[in-house]
């Protein structure tokens, strides 16, 4: 286990121990990053800090849904975030996916797979490397996308974002966590 | 599940991931997502993107008590959350959408029925229900239409679009869905504005060139 990121070995102590001190310091890490990113998008200070206090409450809260087979720690905060700020900006929730992983609850939580945990990991470095070797105008693209200032027509029209990037690190890369979802309707 | 051949594009999946879809688009999504694992992997991938994006902004310095306000309130009960689960062929958050009853169908005539989910300025989401081999009732197109399968299948110019099935549909797009003979077709459908059945007349009865 000490191979996993310092994220996902203090996120899986808080899932499986409710341990304060792991939480405490994925506070420092999370939340100065977390404030920045959300004041990106024109948002006050103050009004950061409270979608900060409500993200990590999430985490906190909703830790047992955390599966590090299928999600790396910080992609699994960022889709908490930007509910926490719809809710908080448009007033309204995020329709979200069914979750799978309460339908494990019952049956006992999965045998722990490192090798699969640490294939998410490399994944999401992988990804995030390929990102950040992006010309800086593509680059500024995929920052507005993923901060939600493009729409679903305007990422069409925009033929300087690289999704392509994205297909293919889906492609070569997330096989793995197909086959893990796969397994995982197999049980229902 | 791995018959499911028509998925979300990659600009709506970064839109959706983003939060930044309106609600009734983001429902059909959402949808989709819960009954297709191919769909559900690629959001992680975005998501892992949008993440990158997060982890490289600017760190800004929290206030001195944030922290320990949020550690103080670590033993609050957790508020109460319902959690929808799949019902019949309707997927968790249409489930949440209908707050977990059963569809209240309004009858189209010529045994077309709908159920009007969510209609507002933000855009209509609908549930329609086609018996075999009747057609969609004429619509007007107004900007995107989504389109998901939950039961059944329909049918046009473009393809057939079984149970998962997404049609993504601009409104350059001139279709004539028809339910393919048989059981049934149930679909969640969502366009940007309001949606107006105005002049309902049965395809049947017209002469179709388009198929
Ligand atoms: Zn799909
Ligand atoms: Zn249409």
């Amino acid at each position: 286990q000490q191979d996993y990121s310092d994220q996902t070995v203090w996120m899986l102590a808080v899932k499986q121990d409710r341990d304060r001190a792991a939480f405490a310091r994925l506070f420092d890490f999370y939340a100065p990053r977390l404030k920045g990113f959300v004041m990106r998008s024109g948002v006050s200070a103050a009004q950061a800090e409270e979608i900060v206090q409500e993200v990590m409450l999430t985490v906190w809260r909703k830790a047992h849904l955390f599966d590090p087979h299928r999600a790396q720690v910080s992609s699994w905060i960022y889709q908490i975030a930007r509910n926490r700020q719809i809710d908080v900006l448009r007033k309204e929730s995020r329709p979200m996916p069914e979750e799978l992983s309460e339908e494990l609850k019952d049956g006992g939580s999965p045998q722990e797979d490192a090798s699969q945990i640490m294939a998410v990991e490399q994944e999401a470095q992988t990804l995030r490397m390929a990102l950040a070797r992006l010309k800086p105008g593509q680059r500024e693209m995929v920052e507005k996308a993923y901060l939600g200032e493009l729409s679903h027509s305007e990422i069409q029209a925009e033929t300087g974002l690289p999704l392509g990037t994205i297909k293919s690190r889906i492609r070569l890369g997330l096989e793995k966590l197909r086959h893990e979802l796969k397994e995982l309707r197999a049980d229902d | 599940m791995t018959d499911i051949r028509h998925h979300i594009s990659d600009p709506l999946m970064a839109a959706y991931a983003a939060g930044n879809l309106a609600h009734p688009y983001a429902l059909v999504m959402a949808s989709h997502i819960s009954m297709c694992d191919d769909c559900r992997a690629r959001l992680t991938a975005h998501e892992v993107a949008g993440a990158a994006v997060m982890l490289d902004s600017d760190a800004v310095a929290v206030s001195a008590d944030l922290k320990a306000g949020i550690l103080a309130r670590l033993d609050e009960p957790a508020p109460k959350e319902v959690v929808y689960k799949k019902s019949g062929v309707f997927p968790g958050p249409v489930m949440e959408a209908l707050k977990g009853q059963p569809p209240k169908w309004k009858s189209l005539g010529f045994g077309v029925r709908q159920s009007i989910l969510e209609d507002s300025k933000e855009g209509s989401v609908r549930l329609l229900y086609i018996p075999g081999g009747e057609a969609v009732p004429e619509h007007s197109h107004n900007g995107l239409e989504l389109t998901l399968v939950l039961q059944g299948s329909f049918s046009d110019a473009t393809g057939r679009f079984g149970v998962g099935d997404l049609e993504i549909a601009d409104d350059d797009l001139e279709h004539t869905p028809h339910a393919d003979p048989g059981e049934a077709c149930i679909c969640l459908a969502a366009t940007g504005a309001p949606l107006r059945f105005s002049k309902w007349m049965p395809r049947l009865f017209q002469p179709i060139f388009r198929i």
